[in-house]
């Protein structure tokens, strides 16, 4: 029983310095294991933490040149995070060139389209992905070439002396840059805030996109620390009346055609059956492809890859076979595997049987143009060929969202009663 | 109260005690003893006990080793002899004491296992022998011996401790009672003291509400008027101090509640000192025990206190006043709570005694303020009524604030400037008590017209007294009124030079006055913290480091805190200062490197030179920590100062090498920073450094550097990533060690749990080995603490062994994320979940645990994968806690809600 001691502190600080560097010492502790945490979780396999892409060991856009050997292709695949950050200059170009997800052309409509599908109208202009990591923000067009280099709200875009988010922090979005207005039209959200969407629904990725963007201020007018204005595009359900706001609505922007996405789609580079573009004179200026001078050739022209073994094939996945080359043009004009070739398609036309490419006129005009990337996808082949002989309208794609086909819905389970 | 021997005596005691644990086989008797042989051994224990006090340490080794022997062989015939020894009027008074003492430490211990071990010897005792033992201690009581009667006061206590939560000894209560009016005045002193030490042993929920009011009455009864024996009303009063907690209903009930005030007061009047003080003791202990009850006695509690304060003998006068301080307490509690997040929700409304009291009880303290001792500020361990005034002072101005002000005004103005220096130090210590709760509004003004007097008072006062209390009232100006939370600053450019200039010479004072000037120094530091690129304290800064180094070479730095309060202002002058100073802080690196070697050389220290460089050697581990820490926060010094990387570490090295069974806590917290600005290239330090480490994991007695070594290890897997798996065997070792331990001390295995998450993470999938281990300790922990019933404290501790254990999912998640080896942590997803749903549900989880908690729902998710997106769609809660968390207030919160929405949605969507 002995008296409690009634002396108190006197003329002292009550925390003693030791408690102040052991408390100082446990908070820099949690701060670092946050930190630590907050990399791991960033660590997408997917995604390429993005240090390598300096500005200054980056060539000239016209010195590009985009080699096709068949390394490449393993790059492009199962790239871990840990690989893809010790890639260089040109492999960094390619890596960003096989990332973009490539939409196909709609050669026919299809199934389900209001129920599982969205449809915006593609603003005209430079295709790019838009990263911004570690105070900079860099864009890229579909051969990997950087189209700007500037400061930007995005996350992770712009050196701000507040110097927000982790240097782990980026975004990766998918964009089209339309001249006129000088704006980035986001048409896709591949990773916000360092967090990847790569695995993501097309339904959560607009969710995102709509969200985030505008919470990060990448909407507002240019500033010193903010070079362009960004926008999202508006994304209708493919119903009759979202189809028809896409099509004929107003936007600020020159319309390139229409995209249509599948709602259960993830981000998946190159081309995909699950985002669909289709295009009409109503909604694009560029139905039918020009040549290099912007005119209409007289016939339709294809880019084609030429492989080890003649063959002549598309960009598609499995590549799909259009014929086989002379192994005399081939010597005459030094063509190698890999080499992409332009060739018009003559009166012959393209045949089809079951819906299968059985034969193509195709006549050779020569290399094409060393900024091509890829060759032409089937797809764009068939569309191409559809808008110069028998085009798929809007009324076709109006009439599918009504037609019986459509309306049905899956049939609810049964409930047995005995 | 005779403490000096009885302390004595115990630390003797203790010590023989700790020898126990290492068994010896040598048998000193040679044979054995049955009960029948007691006498025998009554005898020979009476010449042991004696042989144990000799002033010949053989002789007493001896005896040690005879006790343990006999202790060893048959504990019921040891344990019963002792009290037997203990009961006999026959022996002498000393062995009679030590039998008591012996017995008592047969039943309790310091530590909490050998504590736990010791219950169970006596619960599983012969019953028989427990019986002969209580006899013999109830019989003591009646002793003429009054060394006698007390200490089996204490052993009954011990007993009862042990027994009356496992109902048994039911009738000891009744006993103690039965004819307590028939004793002689000395038993019934000794009953009343055995229900003292019985109270302070049980906690109130053991004992029936009916032996309780017996128990009170008697007490109450002993401490009335009437009771003629002082030592009986004594005994009683200081019975009753301990018996407070179990009054709760009796406290509601008004009329017992009167008679017990009643008996107090008036026990405050009585002729005797000792009773006077044990009586404001219990007020005292009331104050804040049964603070809402006390609304119809405060006016005359006033009465009896300001009586005392003002004539009666300073432990008496020193109990009044901290009445006072303890309301204070009270009342700045409640106070916080209404302005806090549960306002109205308190238990407890304010009845605001002390701004009722205010217009008496300020006067009465300041006069107290001029009952200065001549030296007290030389002497660590004086109290007395002018130093606890001025501390009561300084509470009631945190109690009420602003209107504390214009009443010690007057007292300041009209004594700052006397002649006699009593009257001067009482004016400043006043105006310095009052500056932490009135607001800045209110004191700006008065301290903007004293700055000056202050600061000439620092250098001209004859009175080093004054000289003392002036630093230090500098001192909470700065810390309270200067800085970035006050709108209108008090220091300007103008007068910063002379602030310096002042402060930088009073360190030349006297030690108590040069550390209080340190002390001021400290908060000017601090006051400027968060200034931006440039702080006004950057032309003097190399100036001020130059200074502060001085005093730590004065050589009368040592014996006083001065050395201690000049590195702890110069830590904190780096740690506020800028970029402008950064090439100076890295001056100063080679500075504290050399002090650090220079404590090295010493060779064949004596004990106590050892523990001096002990403690130097953790205030310069402690710079150099402040100083890593502040350098590697910026890349650019990082990059020049990792050129003393290698000595440095090698210092700490040499720093560890000098202790032989202890780490060094400081080298230890030294080393993590290190570690954390190194990065990587520490693993060049690993293998010298690894022993100590462990060491460091061993150390469960000083807990802080156990817990302090495992915040290490966490810094450097942090930092080495997978080049510490070389060391992973022998750390997860000796941390699932650390956690399965009941010596450990609690608050420890939080973080250990944390750490388990880091390594996890350094290591990734190689954690594989440790998986079972981890996991299921980890289980087990969370199942312990999913739910809480326990007071705030135990809430808190669960909440973040709770966050431990999220953050080694966490970890572990992450660790395997993007292996092959993912699918290892399907089995446990189920019971991951569960255990996020428990806590969910259980609705009392704090900010940091919501945070954690939300987080690995979407580790699990981003981990596992489609495996997980079932589990989670089918979990009770999780959907419930996503939103709650998405629609948080809390932004980090929020924003690891998004993360773990996105980690789901993706899962989901596989």
């Amino acid at each position: 029983m002995a008296p409690h001691d009634l002396r108190r502190p006197f003329k002292r600080a009550a925390i003693s310095d030791q408690q102040k560097r052991r408390d100082l010492s446990l908070l820099r502790q949690a701060q670092n294991r946050r930190d630590s945490q907050q990399q791991a979780r960033c660590l997408a396999s997917s995604i390429l933490s993005l240090q390598s892409s300096a500005p200054e060991s980056e060539p000239e856009q016209s010195d590009i040149e985009i080699e096709t050997e068949h390394e490449s292709e393993d790059l492009s695949k199962d790239l871990d995070v840990r690989r893809a950050s010790k890639l260089r200059g040109p492999e960094v170009r390619k890596w960003f060139a096989r990332q973009l997800m490539l939409p196909e052309w709609m050669i026919d409509v299809p199934d389900r389209l209001s129920q599982d599908w969205y449809v915006l109208a593609r603003p005209a202009g430079k295709r790019c992905f838009v990263v911004s990591s570690n105070g900079t923000t860099v864009s890229r067009q579909r051969n990997g070439s950087i189209l700007h280099y500037f400061p930007s709200a995005l996350p992770a875009g712009a050196k701000t002396r507040d110097g927000s988010g982790s240097a782990q922090s980026y975004c990766i979005l998918d964009c089209i840059f339309h001249e006129s207005d000088q704006t980035y039209y986001v048409i896709d959200m591949v990773c916000w805030n360092g967090y990847s969407l790569y695995d993501c629904t097309a339904e959560f990725r607009f969710y995102w996109l709509n969200s985030k963007l505008e919470e990060s201020g990448a909407c507002n007018v240019p500033s010193h620390y903010h070079k362009f204005r960004f926008s999202a595009v508006p994304v209708y359900n493919c119903d009759q009346s979202g189809l028809y706001a896409a099509y004929s609505g107003t936007v600020p922007y020159v319309k390139d055609g229409l995209l249509f996405y599948n709602k259960h789609a993830h981000y998946q580079s190159g081309n995909t059956p699950l985002v669909l573009v289709w295009k009409d004179e109503n909604c694009s200026q560029y139905v039918i492809d020009t040549d290099g001078k912007g005119e209409i050739p007289s016939q339709q022209q294809v880019v084609l890859e030429l492989q080890d073994d003649r063959k002549l094939v598309t960009s598609d996945d499995p590549p799909v076979l259009f014929c086989c080359l002379d192994g005399d043009i081939i010597e005459k004009s030094g063509l190698q595997s890999g080499n992409l070739l332009r060739f018009a398609i003559g009166d012959g036309g393209l045949s089809f049987v079951d819906g299968k490419l059985e034969n193509a006129d195709l006549i050779y005009l020569g290399k094409s143009n060393r900024a091509r990337a890829f060759a032409d996808s089937y797809s764009k082949v068939i569309f191409q060929f559809m808008v110069r002989h028998s085009p798929l309208k809007i009324d076709d794609l109006l009439a599918s969202i009504n037609s019986p086909d459509d309306q049905e819905k899956i049939p609810s389970d049964i409930e047995m009663v005995g | 109260m005779q403490l000096e021997p009885r302390v004595q005596l115990q630390i003797r005691v203790f010590f023989f005690f700790l020898r126990f644990l290492s068994p010896i086989t040598s048998v000193l008797f040679g044979r054995s003893f049955p009960i029948g042989e007691r006498n025998i051994m009554a005898m020979e224990v009476t010449q042991v006990l004696l042989n144990a006090q000799s002033i010949d340490g053989a002789v007493r080794k001896n005896a040690e080793e005879s006790l343990k022997q006999f202790q060893e062989q048959n504990l019921p015939v040891f344990l019963v002899s002792l009290s037997g020894e203990l009961a006999n009027e026959e022996k002498p008074v000393e062995t009679r004491k030590l039998a008591g003492l012996v017995l008592k430490n047969a039943l309790d211990a310091k530590e909490q296992h050998r504590k736990f071990e010791l219950v169970q010897r006596w619960l599983s005792l012969d019953s028989n022998a427990k019986s002969q033992i209580k006899a013999c201690l109830l019989k003591t009581l009646t002793s003429p011996v009054s060394d006698a009667r007390s200490t089996a006061s204490q052993v009954i206590a011990k007993v009862a401790g042990i027994e009356l939560p496992h109902k048994q000894w039911p009738e000891l209560i009744g006993s103690l009672l039965s004819n307590i009016h028939q004793l002689p005045a000395h038993a019934k002193q000794a009953t009343l003291e055995t229900l003292g030490y019985l109270c302070e042993e049980v906690s109130p929920d053991v004992v029936d509400q009916d032996q309780v009011n017996k128990i009170l009455t008697a007490v109450v009864q002993g401490m009335s008027s009437s009771e003629g024996n002082i030592d009986v009303r004594l005994a009683a009063t200081t019975a009753l101090y301990n018996a407070l907690g179990f009054a709760q209903a009796n406290f509601s009930n008004d009329m017992e509640r009167d008679y017990i005030m009643r008996v107090v007061c008036e026990a405050t009047l009585s002729p005797e000192v000792r009773i006077r003080q044990a009586a404001f003791e219990c007020l005292v202990s009331i104050s804040s025990t049964y603070y809402e009850k006390l609304a119809p006695y405060i006016q005359d509690i006033f009465n009896i206190t300001a009586k005392a304060v003002k004539e009666d003998e300073e432990p008496v006068a020193l109990q009044a006043i901290e009445f006072w301080s303890s309301i204070c307490d009270e009342e700045i509690d409640i106070l916080e709570e209404y302005g806090g997040d549960f306002a109205g929700d308190s238990d407890i409304p304010c009845f605001y005694f002390i701004k009722q009291a205010l217009p008496a009880l300020v006067p009465m303290l300041l006069e107290t303020l001029l009952k200065q001792e001549e030296d007290q500020d030389q002497d660590e361990g004086a109290w007395n009524i002018a130093m606890a005034g001025g501390t009561c002072l300084g509470l009631v101005a945190r109690t009420v604030g602003d209107d504390i002000v214009p009443l010690v005004v007057p007292f300041i103005e009209e004594n700052i400037s006397k002649p006699d220096w009593r009257q001067r130090e009482g004016a400043t210590y006043a105006f310095g008590s009052i500056l932490e709760g009135p607001s800045p509004e209110k004191l700006i003004p008065l301290v903007n017209v004293a700055l000056t007097f202050m600061l000439s008072a620092l250098t001209k006062d004859p009175s080093s007294h004054v000289k003392d209390t002036t630093a230090w009232t500098l001192g909470r100006i700065f810390e309270f009124l200067h800085g970035s939370v006050v709108d209108s600053p008090i220091i300007s450019q103008a007068n910063c030079q002379q602030i310096v200039t002042v402060l930088l010479q009073s360190m030349k004072d006297t030690p108590n006055v040069a550390e209080k000037a340190c002390g001021a120094l400290y908060f000017l530091a601090q006051g400027y913290e968060e200034m931006g690129p440039s702080s006004p304290l950057t032309p003097f800064f190399q100036e001020i480091v130059q200074s502060l180094l001085t005093v730590t070479h004065r050589e009368d730095a040592v014996e006083s805190r001065l050395r201690t309060a000049a590195y702890e202002t110069l830590n904190e002058v780096v740690r506020c200062s800028t970029d402008e100073t950064a090439p100076l802080v890295l001056q100063l690196v080679p500075v504290i490197m050399m002090e650090l070697h220079n404590t090295l050389e010493g060779q064949k220290l004596s004990s106590d030179e050892r523990e001096k460089q002990g403690e130097l050697q953790g205030l310069l581990c402690g710079c150099l920590q402040v100083i890593i820490q502040k350098l590697g926060s910026s890349e650019t010094t990082k990059y020049v100062f990792m050129q003393y990387a290698d000595q440095i570490m090698g210092l700490f090295l040499r720093v560890f090498a000098c202790r032989s069974a202890t780490v060094h806590e400081e080298a230890m917290l030294a080393i993590g920073a290190l570690a954390y600005a190194t990065g990587a290239d520490f693993a060049k330090y690993m293998p010298e450094f690894y022993r100590y480490l462990e060491m460091g994991l061993q150390n469960f007695e000083e807990y802080q550097v156990c817990a302090v070594t495992v915040g290490v290890v966490g810094d450097i897997s942090r930092a080495l990533e997978e080049k510490i798996v070389p060391y992973c065997d022998g750390i997860m070792t000796q941390l699932l060690k650390n956690l399965s331990s009941n010596q450990l001390h609690r608050s420890v295995k939080p973080p250990i749990f944390s750490c388990f998450g880091d390594i996890a993470l350094a290591v990734g999938e190689y954690f594989e080995k440790y998986l079972m281990w981890a996991m299921s300790a980890l289980q087990s922990a969370a199942e312990l603490s999913t739910h809480i019933a326990g007071d705030d404290e135990l809430v808190e501790y669960t909440n973040s062994l709770r966050n431990g254990i999220l953050e080694a999912y966490s970890g572990i998640f992450q660790g395997f994320k993007n292996s092959p080896k993912t699918q290892l942590l399907i089995p446990y997803a189920p019971h991951i979940l569960q255990f996020l749903d428990g806590i969910y549900m259980e609705k009392d989880m704090d900010d940091v645990v919501m945070k954690t908690a939300i987080g690995v729902l979407g580790d699990l998710a981003d981990t596992l994968g489609s495996h997980a997106g079932s589990m989670i769609q089918q979990s009770v809660s999780s959907k419930d806690f996503l939103n709650e968390c998405l629609s948080s207030e809390d932004l980090v919160i929020k924003e690891s809600a998004e993360w773990a929405k996105l980690a789901i949605g993706r899962a989901i969507s596989v």
